[in-house]
């Protein structure tokens, strides 16, 4: 399959002199953590069939800073943005999608202020429109009827109000999209957000993703449907926690379109 | 002598209302004690915010139960209080009922009617309130900052209600001038037969005392606010005015920390030159927040206005899960803090001095700052537009930048992003690897 993957970066499509539609910015997790590369490859499987000109930085491409500023280093992050929106603004990128929610929020609202203005979508609202633009066909295929939850990325959701574009992606698929007791702007966190993902928990009763996870599982779902890595490994981790890993699939919305259409 | 009672109103009134006013510059001078920040723009979403959020209560009915009793004492309240207009005349000027003179007897009888019911309407829901806290003890009331103060307040404020209610109620029952219009006593006609068999002199001895207790209970409300969590009567206002409009995962920029790195990347910067004479204030004392002087005046009208419903405590994932974090707390704390800054420098005439004890770790404990996810749970479930977020945000600054003091983990992971650009660590160069995996 994976010989099949067309992945232009930024650098060749300058070297031909051409502008793409828009740059795929894969994001830390999507880069090099196992699960994610998944979701990675998903999209692009999407992107290629739907002939998207799309071009990702590869090794130009670095850490937005996000985890940096919400663990209070500001420095940090402001040192990444300003290495980031320079390459970016040398390619002269217009418009970005990325399938991470905090790459997502912080290049879409942080950037600005740093000198970095671009048109940014999260994957699920750029699957939306080449839909509606029909430039993307999916069918339910596999998927159909089957019960699947929504979980919402809280840096997509609360953060930045997105909540109905993956919900339109699952109805696509004719699947029997059930709400969990806490969804949309009540979303309860997976628990690894403002950089918990890179550190123990503090004390409690509980791990977060254990409780969102018993949640979910309240639904009776067949699939935990996510939008953000991050969410992704939390809610597996859950999963795995209750001992339902045989019964329940975590898959990201793109997985789940390309799953369908057997990509 | 027969001017005595309006002298002793009127004592009574200035006293109550010179106090209240002499704490509310007191509360003015501690917020304005904190940071400044341009809050000037987008004036009509402001308003807008401010007209949806404060006076249409928008987020309160977002827990219907919660949310539907509280509109009802909120009306209740608010139109009641035009009564008090007419006791402040009668008081002043010592007359009876002035509305009688100045309306005719059905349009008063109607006026009086309303508020009359809106009081039984108030009534009720405030002993559904009691109840929730204190029988079915919901468990937002019952959390480990609620305890001494913060829980007699909120059982002060619905005792003051049901008293000032009842005392209206009574006031009218024992007026048998008022109760003779039989016009307006729709709820007061049903009190008046526990008062019959009393003499007339008797009724209007208790009808007076129920008058004065009335407007006197009033101004001590009116002064407890500053010491109670109802202070957001008032600050609701300027509090969902001045509330954050920007995206909720958008945190905010340090504008001194942009100058230094612009300085830092640009090649044509002498990295040993002095700063030009008059730039030293530019960049702050410190960076990030350790006590109440160093976040924004928006963080200390936050702090100000949090009514401790606890809202956001209910919603906020680490204390759902048993952690110490309670976005609730982090309010109250630095209220409390605050209240402790203003009240040394009042004694240290206009002058703060350092007494050895700051918001960071004798308040709030960094424990509680780590636990944060900064999933905006809390600032969503907010009902007067309160951010809890941003004070963590700016602590956990101070703990980075000034103390270094991070977790080790998250040290480890911000060594990472510096040398890989990667939180984890892997190497920059093998960032599309994927692609051939």
């Amino acid at each position: 399959m994976s010989e099949l993957l067309k992945v232009p970066t930024m650098a060749e499509f300058m070297a031909q002199g051409k502008q793409p539609e828009v740059l795929f910015w894969v994001g830390c997790a999507g880069s090099f953590d196992d699960r994610a590369k998944k979701i990675t490859k998903a999209f692009v499987k999407l992107l290629n069939k739907a002939n998207i000109e799309f071009a990702v930085l590869g090794t130009e491409e670095s850490c937005t800073g996000d985890p940096a500023k919400r663990a209070g280093n500001e420095f940090l992050f402001q040192m990444q943005a300003v290495t980031n929106i320079e390459v970016l603004n040398a390619y002269e990128v217009k418009k970005i999608v990325t399938a991470c929610p905090h790459c997502f929020n912080t290049i879409k609202n942080e950037y600005p202020e740093l000198g970095g203005n671009y048109e940014v979508m999260h994957h699920t609202q750029f699957l939306k429109t080449l839909l509606d633009d029909g430039r993307l066909t999916i069918e339910g295929g596999k998927f159909k009827g089957k019960r699947i939850t929504f979980h919402d990325p809280c840096y997509l959701g609360r953060a930045n109000n997105v909540y109905e574009a993956p919900r339109d992606l699952i109805q696509k698929l004719e699947a029997e999209l059930v709400e969990m007791k806490n969804c949309r702007r009540n979303g309860l966190c997976c628990g690894a957000g403002g950089a918990q993902m890179f550190k123990d928990a503090e004390k409690g009763d509980k791990e977060v993703n254990v409780e969102r996870t018993e949640q979910a599982l309240e639904v009776k779902p067949e699939i935990i449907a996510a939008g953000c890595p991050f969410c992704n490994t939390m809610m597996t981790d859950g999963v795995k926690a209750k001992e339902k890993e045989d019964d329940v699939a975590v898959m990201d919305i793109a997985e789940l379109i390309a799953n369908a259409q057997d990509l | 002598m027969q001017y005595l009672p309006n002298i002793v109103f009127a004592i009574v009134l200035i006293a109550g209302i010179g106090f209240f006013v002499k704490n509310v510059k007191k509360l003015a001078r501690n917020i304005k004690l904190g940071k400044e920040v341009d809050v000037s723009d987008n004036k009509s979403q402001r308003w807008k915010n401010m007209a949806m959020i404060a006076l249409g209560q928008s987020k309160m009915v977002r827990r219907p139960i919660a949310g539907f009793l509280h509109v009802v004492v909120y009306i209740g309240f608010i139109i009641i209080n035009i009564e008090v207009l007419e006791i402040i005349i009668d008081g002043i000027f010592g007359t009876h009922r002035v509305g009688l003179k100045i309306l005719p007897t059905s349009a008063y009888g109607f006026l009086i009617g309303a508020f009359e019911v809106l009081a039984v309407l108030v009534f009720v829901s405030v002993i559904l309130f009691w109840i929730r806290r204190n029988i079915i003890r919901l468990q937002r009331f019952w959390k480990s900052e609620m305890t001494s103060w913060p829980k007699n307040d909120g059982n002060n404020i619905l005792y003051f209600e049901m008293v000032l209610m009842t005392l209206f109620l009574v006031m009218n029952a024992t007026d048998v001038h008022f109760q003779d219009l039989n016009s307006g006593n729709v709820i007061s006609q049903f009190i008046e037969p526990w008062f019959s068999g009393l003499s007339n002199s008797t009724l209007h001895f208790i009808g007076r005392g129920a008058w004065w207790v009335h407007i006197i209970g009033i101004l001590v409300f009116l002064n407890y606010l500053y010491y109670s969590k109802h202070l957001h009567i008032l600050l609701a206002f300027p509090n969902t005015y001045y509330g954050k409009l920007q995206p909720k995962g958008q945190l905010n920029n340090l504008e001194a920390v942009t100058k230094e790195v612009k300085m830092m990347m640009d090649p044509n910067v002498d990295p040993f030159a002095a700063p030009p004479a008059g730039t030293e204030n530019d960049v702050p004392a410190k960076f990030g927040a350790s006590d109440v002087q160093d976040l924004s005046w928006v963080n200390l009208l936050n702090a100000y206005t949090c009514t401790e419903c606890g809202r956001c405590t209910s919603e906020c994932p680490a204390n759902q899960t048993g952690k110490k974090l309670s976005p609730r707390k982090i309010m109250m704390d630095t209220r409390d803090r605050l209240e402790e800054v203003g009240k040394n420098i009042d004694t240290n005439k206009g002058e703060f001095k350092d007494d050895g004890k700051q918001l960071l770790d004798d308040y709030i404990t960094r424990e509680e700052l780590w636990a944060c996810t900064s999933c905006n749970a809390c600032v969503e479930a907010c009902p007067v537009s309160i951010d809890p977020l941003s004070i963590i945000l700016d602590m956990r600054r101070y703990l980075v930048m000034e103390q270094s003091a991070a977790p080790t983990e998250l040290n480890n992971m911000m060594t990472n992003i510096e040398n890989n650009g990667a939180p984890w660590p892997y190497n920059q160069m093998d960032r599309l690897n994927w692609k051939n995996d």
